[in-house]
């Protein structure tokens, strides 16, 4: 059942170090406020999960909050290469995370395996791909029907996921819209989830058909309007594409990096988003 | 028109390839101005997909990502990422998928994940993400990049997306129904791979460059075609499209100022 309570709450009730933790997205709504409580809250020795993890996790893993990093693409998109996981990897630095690495296509497969209930995904895929080779968890299975040989991979089951949503009603019930990615699943697949929302209001007003999670399927809603940027909400505001160019810079440098981490999350709050996506309402 | 860029060439060039029936799951970078400009000019019906789950996309700008809104707001519908990959992707729907790549051998072959040994890189690429599947799933595969002996190797670090292996019939050995790469176009030449041992060829030289030239930025040596033709140059029609498309989406990434916090 949905509670309504302040981010660091959530964050303190819900994650632990050691955890295994979704922090899911996909371009659109990523949970950055979340991800930054969690740093100013010291979780370290995580497991994180993500499709696409880009910034946030790029300063997660440069905060040296993670042990392993399960993912299918790390990347700046449409700008290059995640310099704070490089750093870890090629050189140790803070200390270098594990790696489990899939292709989109297992990691979907996955996270729907893991809300349904199931242990594991097959999908037809890997094929001649050498990620087979280097990650012991991609196996294969042959259908008992056909004899086709499938790829199998594990469900993902998240000790916890975050998300940030366009909106909750007061009794819970959250609602998505636009690019959905994976974050559905990646809730359902989870033991607990928390939600960020850009705003509480008395009806979702949804079509349907439209990407509801009933609140019985969430354990903390938290208002943070703005708590996606860099990333977007979809009719709040775009995506801050400047910031995206300007993290590369920003994390090209270890004292750079450092001491933007300080000023613009140890030191920040979660209302501080608010502000930062003010300049961008209005190209929403 | 005589005056354009072996950018703009390459982006046109391979933009022609498209057709107006194709289903088309687009790459971020070099394949994404392509299949707009395909759009924008011979093509204005293809369907273009990006793996954030828009399908029928027709952005008025090109996207920093895969998943700008704007993707989203224009396309016919938007679709979770798990049913793109297995209904419409590995269920066979997708005629072409469009991809770049880092490194690249003879074979169409790519690789998107690490510069030197796996578990210990001397370049963490960002790795496959969608890539793997596509290279396997859609009906056949278009490559384009610029050319470098960077990027253009005899023997690539990693496979992550597999094209036609070995050469010859690898593709078929592994089960794999579909064409893989058919097609690659470089800022120098437009290549198709051999009907039997499916090693790039050059069939056209763009205006103004030489075989000598595209062997400098290519790591392998270079097949060419028994007969080597000249890309046709950009139509008016093409490069204003493509500078109007670049300058639209020069001013829109730029537009919004750098926020205290990324």
């Amino acid at each position: 059942m949905a509670h309504f309570m302040t981010l660091p709450e959530a964050v303190a009730q819900n994650l632990n170090s050691g955890d295994t933790a979704a922090f899911e997205g996909f371009t659109h709504l990523i949970p950055h406020a979340a991800a930054h409580e969690a740093l100013r809250q010291r979780i370290k020795d995580l497991t994180l999960v993500r499709m696409t993890p880009d910034l946030v996790y790029d300063q997660m893993i440069g905060m040296g909050a993670v042990r392993k990093l399960i993912f299918s693409y790390a990347g700046n998109p449409g700008v290059g290469l995640l310099r704070r996981l490089r750093d870890s990897v090629e050189n140790g630095w803070p200390h270098r995370v594990e790696i489990e690495e899939h292709s989109h296509a297992a990691m979907a497969n996955a996270y729907e395996a893991g809300a349904a209930g199931l242990p594991f995904a097959v999908l037809r895929g890997y094929k001649g791909a050498e990620l087979a080779r280097v990650n012991p968890n991609i196996k294969s299975v042959t259908c008992p029907f056909t004899g086709e040989v499938l790829a199998a991979v594990p469900a993902i089951r998240p000790d916890v996921t975050f998300i940030h949503a366009q909106k909750a009603d007061r009794k819970g019930n959250v609602l998505i819209e636009g690019i959905v990615g994976v974050q559905k699943e990646a809730v359902l697949a989870a033991k607990r989830a928390v939600v960020t929302v850009e705003e509480i209001v008395d009806d979702l007003s949804a079509h349907p058909n439209a990407c509801v999670l009933p609140g019985w399927t969430v354990s903390a809603i938290c208002l943070v309007p703005g708590g996606a940027h860099p990333s977007y909400a979809h009719g709040y505001y775009p995506r801050d594409n400047a910031s995206y160019i300007a993290w590369d810079r920003i994390a090209a440098d270890r004292d750079t990096f450092l001491a933007w981490m300080k000023d613009n999350v140890l030191d920040a709050r979660p209302e501080d988003f608010a502000g930062r996506i003010s300049h961008l309402r209005s190209a929403a | 028109m005589s005056d354009f860029t072996p950018t703009e060439m390459m982006t046109i060039a391979a933009a022609r390839a498209l057709k107006n029936t194709d289903v088309c799951f687009v790459g971020i970078g070099a394949p994404s101005s392509a299949c707009n400009i395909a759009r924008l000019t011979h093509a204005p019906d293809v369907t273009l997909i990006y793996e954030s789950g828009t399908i029928g996309t027709a952005p008025s700008v090109l996207p920093l990502s895969i998943g700008d809104g704007e993707l989203c707001d224009t396309a016919v519908t938007t679709v979770s990422v798990p049913e793109m990959f297995r209904y419409w992707l590995q269920g066979g729907r997708v005629t072409v998928g469009f991809l770049g790549a880092a490194q690249i051998d003879r074979f169409g072959n790519i690789n998107t994940t690490v510069i030197g040994d796996y578990d210990h890189p001397k370049t963490r690429l960002p790795g496959g993400g969608g890539a793997p599947e596509i290279a396997s799933s859609c009906g056949e595969i278009f490559i384009t990049l610029k050319q470098s002996r960077r990027a253009m190797v005899d023997k690539i670090d990693f496979f992550t997306s597999f094209g036609h292996g070995e050469g010859g019939d690898h593709r078929a050995r592994l089960g794999i129904a579909t064409k893989g790469p058919t097609l690659m176009v470089t800022d120098l030449a437009v290549w198709r791979t051999d009907p039997v041992t499916h090693e790039f060829t050059v069939v056209l030289l763009h205006p103004g460059v030489t075989r000598e030239m595209v062997q400098a930025e290519c790591g392998w040596t270079v097949r060419f075609a028994d007969e080597v033709g000249e890309t046709p140059t950009p139509t008016e029609l093409e490069l204003t499209t493509l500078r109007d498309l670049n300058a639209r989406t020069k001013a829109a990434h730029s537009g919004t100022n750098t926020g205290d916090a990324a």
